[in-house]
């Protein structure tokens, strides 16, 4: 698959453009120019490389949307076994565009619950852009009772612009359905881990995010509001929206350091879409790592620790009362 | 000169003619924003802020709010002591340093939810209202904080709890600090609700985002004041996604009522006998006297 470049990757493009033309020329002639498409090869890695060292949080956030970025059911059909989905949420409809069942992770039964985004024009609409409706929620909170039932770990990987803005998601209750997992997912007593892969759209993704252990790959981002909406608010016009981004730190690495979320998955050099199978690997250690210490825990240890973390949120000064 | 002018003392007599209505106190008349009624402002004052015309419910602050539903006597506030930071030395068109200055002197506020220990009708409660004035009501670390401490006071203590919202979501000011609270505040009401300790939630114009998508929903009872806009996304942005004009009353409470998505609707005049009545028939306790 030919990658798509972002307008900040225009001088990486261009060299591997050259390298093509490079490989298309050597095809039908005499002369031996491997060496120097070598050469160009190693290069655009040094130039990607330099380019994503430093990477603004609005670039990241185009790299987190990225249409080549592997989606939920890439991590789940590359790292589990066994995967059955299982639909709908008993009551009105299934949401396609959050998807979830039972798997096999490293030969142990758990449950998966993800964002689940599409590659063409079709199958985007089909998952909605992968914003859930109330129904998607509702899903997902009965798949992590069903984990719950069967004491099986519940892995979550988010990935949501946010939760979708309609007139039935609204008649049919999208806060209520948001609200009542924040709450269940408080005191669900199997242990979750939670992985952000691209967007952490707000609400929309906090919805299936309430975890022991919080994770987010590095070039991924989470928000309380997306960096346009934002900007649209409090500059008055969303093409502040770097400024926005910048602003409310929604990159992975600035997120680790304010202590909202415990670990920064590394992506392959020039993101996870380069490479799916090194960050298969990656995903894959990451969680192992992560469950190992969870599973150890007795469910009321873990239990209170997820309560106060989740009580720990939000900085505050305390004055004494006049 | 007229007689009666000069019997006027020389101050009165200065003014020009036409000035007798700028010397009407500011603020004795109120102009219904509903039906145009003109209404005397005490009479409105008396009547909850509700005009006795049309009922249109007039915003009131998170003190008078909770003046109004609570007993006088034995008031005790919780959570004061939480104050708000800067995180991250947030700057859009303004430093969010600045606007909680602003909005700090402007609405006699030091954040956006205030949380009182009392009592309902002899019941005591612990019961937390929302500032709309300060930034749209919106939470952020203070507010999930002082609601928790609200939560955990009732826990102590066995006491219900209310909340009554205004906000217009998340306090974007203060990045993911502030989506946080939306669990964080959901995650308290689990222990309320091992305790079997009711949670009474009132929804009040307008309740939408972050608040309403977190405990907002969650009360053993949700009641909403009439008229009020309450959901998830904004009017606006859902017009802007769908491309279509969103059908008359659309989010308001009627329409959630007839959605199946609250209990019921509570002209705020009978707020206080209402909530009353739900807290003793949950607590088993005899009928409240009207």
């Amino acid at each position: 698959m030919k990658t798509t470049f972002l307008d900040f990757e225009q001088p990486i493009a261009e060299l591997e453009n050259k390298i093509e033309e490079l490989r298309f020329v050597q095809d039908d002639s005499a002369v031996d120019i491997s060496v120097e498409i070598g050469h160009l090869e190693k290069k655009s890695q040094e130039l990607t490389k330099t380019i994503y060292g430093k990477l603004t949080s609005a670039q990241i956030s185009q790299v987190a949307r990225h249409p080549q970025r592997p989606y939920t059911l890439d991590y789940v059909n590359a790292l589990c076994t066994d995967f059955e989905e299982l639909h709908g949420d008993r009551a009105y409809a299934d949401d396609a565009a959050i998807v979830g069942g039972l798997a096999r992770f490293n030969g142990q039964s758990v449950m998966v619950i993800g964002h689940q985004k599409g590659r063409d024009t079709k199958d985007r609409q089909y998952r909605n852009f992968g914003m859930p409706r109330p129904e998607g929620y509702r899903k997902a909170l009965r798949l992590m009772k069903l984990a719950e039932k069967f004491n099986l770990p519940v892995l979550t990987f988010i990935d949501t612009p946010g939760a979708y803005p309609g007139i039935g998601a609204e008649e049919r209750g999208q806060s209520e359905a948001i609200g009542r997992n924040l709450f269940e997912m408080a005191k669900l007593r199997v242990p979750i881990i939670a992985t952000v892969i691209g967007e952490g759209g707000s609400g929309g993704a906090l919805a299936i995010a309430v975890a022991d252990t919080v994770m987010m790959l590095q070039y991924s981002t989470y928000s309380v509001i997306s960096p346009e909406g934002c900007a649209s608010i409090l500059w008055k016009t969303a093409e502040k929206a770097p400024d926005a981004a910048e602003a409310m730190g929604i990159t992975a690495s600035r997120l680790k350091t304010l202590s909202l979320i415990d670990k920064v998955i590394s992506e392959p050099v020039g993101g996870a879409h380069r490479n799916h199978a090194q960050m298969m690997a990656s995903m894959k250690k990451a969680i192992t790592d992560a469950l190992k210490p969870l599973q150890e825990k007795s469910i009321d240890e873990l239990l209170d620790t997820r309560f106060e973390r989740l009580m720990s949120y939000g900085k505050f000064k305390e004055v004494a009362a006049v | 000169m007229s007689w009666l002018q000069k019997l006027l003392p020389p101050k009165i007599k200065s003014r020009e003619p036409g000035a007798e209505s700028k010397g009407v106190p500011e603020g004795l008349w109120h102009k219904c924003s509903a039906c145009g009624s003109v209404l005397y402002r005490t009479d409105l004052e008396n009547n909850l802020e509700v005009c006795p015309k049309c009922s249109y419910h007039n915003p009131v602050s998170s003190r008078r709010r909770l003046d109004l539903l609570l007993d006088p006597e034995g008031r005790f506030e919780i959570g004061a002591e939480v104050q708000p930071v800067d995180p991250l030395k947030f700057k859009a068109t303004k430093r969010y340093a600045d606007q909680l200055g602003q909005y700090r002197a402007s609405t006699g506020e030091d954040d956006a939810l205030v949380v009182l220990q009392g009592a309902i009708h002899n019941l005591p409660v612990v019961a937390a209202a929302f500032e709309y004035k300060f930034i749209g009501g919106s939470m952020g670390s203070v507010v999930g904080e002082r609601f928790v401490r609200g939560a955990r006071v009732a826990l102590e203590n066995n006491l219900p709890f209310i909340c009554v919202a205004a906000s217009g979501g998340a306090r974007m000011q203060e990045g993911l600090n502030s989506l946080m609270q939306m669990a964080k505040t959901s995650a308290i009401l689990t222990k309320l609700a091992d305790k079997r300790l009711p949670f009474i939630s009132v929804l009040t114009d307008p309740t939408m985002g972050g608040v309403s998508a977190s405990f907002a929903f969650l009360g053993d009872v949700v009641i909403a004041e009439p008229g009020a806009l309450i959901g998830f996304a904004g009017p606006r942005v859902i017009e802007q996604t769908v491309r279509e004009t969103l059908p008359e009353g659309f989010q308001r409470s009627e329409f959630l009522l007839e959605k199946g998505a609250i209990d019921m609707i509570v002209d705020r005049r009978e707020m206080r006998l209402q909530i009353a009545q739900l807290l003793s028939l949950l607590s088993k306790q005899p009928a409240v006297a009207a």
